[in-house]
């Protein structure tokens, strides 16, 4: 099961450089987002997906999975979210001051004079 | 703190003191109240002649940082005392002569007399300094007080010019001598040079002896103007003349010379030594010389002269290295050299300090140093004709003055190099002499025209400004010291220097040869019967006349060496491809777009991680810890891979917007599959939450132009992704099967309830066992929430300002 989710994960980390590399502002945060997902499932395949009950002590269950990478992801997911919606409303403002979100065009021109 | 320390650091206080003076009593010649500073100190220090003649050594230690071994430990002894003189000595005329040369009313005094201090301190400091790091920030601190004092006259573009170049070259020298001081360091575990002395077989053995040895000599060849690197002392002529007196001739470009004859004794056994210090010495003196004959510019001529002086010294320092090679004092005939370098310190030192002030003089009263403007002043300037005379057949080594005296021992130095049968000196050793005579020649030729094209000739009074007349008594005072110095030395170099100063400095110079009962006895003589030496002067006075009535003839053998060849040209040149090619290569990576930038962190990423990988053997498959692979799962990968791959091929943004929630649900079932309901429910909101905001953003958006495409294919960022997506999976997979310990969520798994209190396991590790991670998490969210209102705030804000 590891060795699917490496693969899988490395797929979505693959997809997401390429879509960092492009030129729309958009793709690059659709790219940022699939990166935190990609990072978040990393976490919980890294913790091991032997299979258990969940981690409520209520089942009484012989073996648990583990709780520490899901309290990790938990946070993880939080952060990315306040990061993403910042990037957004940032991604918007540039969007209707430049009036482009091609990243190309939003060359600072300082320096490169 | 002793004494001696406040004597060392006295004038860096003084300097501190000097605005006060400036502004408190305007009235008064700033000067004035400096002048005591020096004289006090030629008078402290004076009274140590006594205890070096003795060959005792003063030490006084002041703790600075002794956890690394750097301490300011001052040491006279017969070398240091030597320079010390000469730098409160000639410091105290310069101070005297300043006052009359700087108008009270024009210029800004107390600049001048801050950096001026600041450098006497800073002099006092390199030269009394035991200590190789305290040395080497007082050597910093002269190329500082330097660059401050030849930027004197900030406004003009030369002074800048010059300024700057100095203190690039220096400053390449100082850096590279700390690379040599730590290299000694290294070699022996002390930065106490007396100690670094006493280990110099240690050193001489160690691999890092040659690098150590060339660091140093850079440091000490930038700072005494060797060739290649005498291209500052020229342009340094921008500053005011009693700078270039005090500084240019007769102290800081010694600081090279000095460090040279401190470590000596613990670099000289080498041959190597011997012929860096030597040869460059050597061709620096004919290439000051030979270049001083063409300049125009009378403190041109005398910066070539200095030039070429140095050299002189070096070259006998060098020559006197091989004194080492014998033992005992007894017939070792080397040691003339090192005491001629020692004489010849002092003497140019008198005659350049007064030559320059002469200038300064010629230049103060008819506003030129042109030689070509200049001529006939003798009827006008008769004083300072005499000065000047004195002092110009001086340097050219004639009787009877003191330059006469040590060109013969120089000659003599140079002769006996024919003699060394050693590191191959039998082969080139001739070149020696004969560039030292070629060289006196032109150092005569060039000593003439400073007198004659100056005093005698013709009167041009069209072409100067003022009308000129004698200097005032004040500012001659100085030159007229020296000058009688130089007559004074000339008729008894023995009584006044033998016993006091020289054989005192051999004695720090070569230590090793001093034994037990044995004692440097210096005789120096005014005439020595009909030797070689003699022959060579008399030649270098025929052939030096003959050259010099015949000056316009050849003098066109200079234009013959291509301009483009200069050293000033490629030093130029240097400095401008270095700026045109730092500035091209900026331009050419930071190329301001975002993509280039990933490309470069990517691509670092990937080869650094992908080489460690490779060369520790780090990847391996484990398959026994393995979960196994259930259907479901299997389908969700499929699906999250589908949904993700088509994110590429979309055409419009909501489609983007759509396939990449339809990945984030796929995670959160998962979350569940994977059971970690907390996960799976939270992702499922939070990508609720942001398919709608990314739907706010970019759905309700005004259509400002039709960019609807499908993003291009480019070869870099798909080779880029693919390494990144493998270099991930890998390092996931040898991961996994690296895993050495078991986790630790087994405590979590006993105590949640035990001790905390509550019965689901993730929740209580957020909130109790790692509930700061939370905290801080929190406020992450607050900072966002914030910042996104800020900026849709501030944004209307400024719209109702327009």
């Amino acid at each position: 099961m590891e060795i699917l989710m490496s693969i899988v994960i490395g797929i979505l980390f693959m997809i997401a450089t390429y879509l960092m590399l492009s030129k729309s502002l958009l793709r690059i945060i659709v790219g940022t987002g699939l990166l935190s997902h990609g990072a978040h499932l990393l976490i919980l395949t890294m913790g091991g997906l032997k299979r258990g009950a969940p981690p409520l002590l209520g089942e009484n269950a012989a073996d648990y999975t583990d709780p520490l990478p899901q309290a990790l992801i938990l946070t993880a997911i939080v952060i990315s979210f306040g990061v993403t919606a910042f990037f957004l409303v940032l991604a918007y403002r540039a969007y209707k001051e430049l009036g482009t979100d091609n990243i190309e065009q939003m060359r600072g021109t300082e320096g490169n004079e | 703190m002793s004494l001696l320390h406040l004597a060392i650091i006295a004038p860096l206080i003084l300097a501190i003191l000097v605005p006060f003076f400036y502004k408190s009593f305007r009235q008064i010649h700033t000067g004035w109240f400096v002048l005591p500073i020096p004289i006090l100190l030629f008078a402290y220090f004076f009274s140590f002649i006594s205890l070096t003649r003795e060959k005792e050594v003063v030490m006084k230690t002041l703790d600075w940082i002794p956890s690394l071994g750097i301490n300011f430990t001052a040491k006279v002894d017969g070398l240091g005392l030597l320079f010390a003189l000469l730098i409160t000595g000639i410091g105290a005329l310069v101070v005297l002569y300043s006052i009359y040369y700087l108008s009270k009313e024009k210029e800004k005094l107390h600049n001048f007399y801050v950096y001026l201090l600041l450098f006497m301190g800073a002099m006092l400091g390199v030269v009394l300094s035991d200590n190789l790091i305290v040395m080497y920030a007082f050597w910093e601190l002269t190329s500082f007080s330097s660059f401050l004092l030849i930027g004197y006259w900030y406004h003009r573009e030369k002074s800048r010019y010059g300024a700057q170049k100095s203190m690039l070259i220096t400053v390449f020298g100082g850096l590279s001598m700390l690379g040599g001081i730590i290299l000694l360091y290294l070699m022996t575990g002390s930065f106490s040079i007396t100690e670094i002395i006493t280990q110099s077989n240690v050193i001489l053995a160690h691999p890092l002896f040659i690098p150590a040895l060339i660091c140093v000599l850079l440091g000490a060849f930038t700072k005494s103007a060797q060739f290649p690197f005498h291209i500052w002392l020229p342009d340094a002529m921008e500053a005011p003349t009693p700078v270039s007196a005090y500084l240019h001739s007769a102290t800081m470009v010694k600081a090279g010379i000095y460090l040279v004859a401190r470590l000596t004794p613990v670099f000289a056994v080498d041959g190597l030594w011997l012929w860096l210090v030597a040869g460059f010495g050597i061709f620096t003196l004919f290439w000051g010389s030979f270049s001083a004959v063409k300049q125009t510019d009378l403190k041109s001529i005398l910066a070539f002269s200095t030039v070429s002086q140095l050299g002189l010294i070096m070259s006998l320092l060098g020559v006197g290295a091989a004194s080492l090679h014998y033992d005992g004092l007894d017939d070792n005939i080397y040691i003339v050299a090192t005491t001629a370098a020692i004489f010849h310190l002092i003497n140019h030192a008198t005659f350049k300090g007064s030559l320059f002030m002469v200038v300064g003089i010629v230049d103060h009263e008819t506003g030129t140093r042109d030689i070509r403007k200049l001529g006939g002043l003798i009827n006008f300037m008769p004083i300072t004709f005499t000065l000047a005379m004195i002092g110009a057949f001086s340097m050219a080594g004639l009787p009877p003055f003191n330059g006469f005296l040590s060109k013969e021992m120089f000659f003599t130095g140079m002769l006996r190099v024919l003699e060394m049968d050693f590191f191959s000196f039998d082969t080139f050793a001739i070149l020696f002499p004969v560039l030292a005579w070629i060289a006196s020649v032109f150092t005569f030729i060039y000593s003439m025209i400073l007198v004659f094209k100056t005093f005698t000739g013709k009167y041009q009074p069209e072409k100067l400004d003022k009308k000129p007349h004698e200097a005032p008594l004040g500012m001659l005072i100085s030159p007229i010291i020296l000058v009688s110095l130089v007559i004074i030395i000339f008729f008894f170099p023995n009584s006044l220097l033998s016993e006091n100063l020289i054989a005192p400095a051999l004695v720090s110079i070569l230590p090793s040869l001093v034994t037990e009962g044995t004692e440097f006895i210096v005789h120096i003589y005014q005439w020595h019967g009909f030797n070689p030496e003699l022959f060579m002067t008399l030649g270098v006075i025929a052939v030096g006349i003959l050259l010099y009535l015949t000056l316009p003839k050849w003098r066109r053998i200079y234009d013959l060496f291509p301009k483009k060849l200069t050293l000033n040209r490629f030093y130029d040149g240097a400095v401008e491809r270095a700026q045109t090619g730092s500035y091209k290569f900026t331009k050419s990576y930071m190329n301001g777009s975002i993509r280039s930038y990933l490309v470069y962190i990517f691509t670092f990423f990937i080869v650094i991680l992908a080489t460690s990988l490779f060369y520790k053997n780090a990847f391996k498959v484990d398959t026994n810890k393995l979960a196994a692979i259930g259907i479901y799962e299997v389908l969700l990968a499929l699906l999250i891979v589908i949904a993700a791959a088509s994110i590429l091929f979309a055409k419009t943004r909501l489609s983007q917007i759509i396939l990449l929630g339809a990945v984030g649900y796929t995670v959160s079932l998962f979350y569940v599959l994977f059971r970690a309901p907390d996960l799976a429910l939270t992702q499922l909101v939070i990508e609720t939450v942001s398919v709608a905001l990314f739907l706010v953003c970019f759905y309700h958006l005004p259509k400002l132009r039709r960019e609807e495409t499908r993003i291009r294919f480019k070869l870099t960022n798909a080779v880029v992704s693919v390494g990144v997506g493998v270099v991930v999976t890998l390092i996931a997979l040898s991961a996994h099967s690296n895993k050495f310990f078991p986790s630790i969520s087994q405590y979590y798994i006993e105590n949640t309830y035990e001790k905390a209190a509550g019965k689901n396991m993730v929740n209580v590790i957020l909130v109790d066992f790692r509930g700061f991670d939370t905290l801080f998490e929190i406020a992450v969210l607050a900072i966002a929430a914030l910042g996104i209102f800020g900026m849709i705030k501030l944004r209307l804000a400024r719209r109702e300002e327009e």
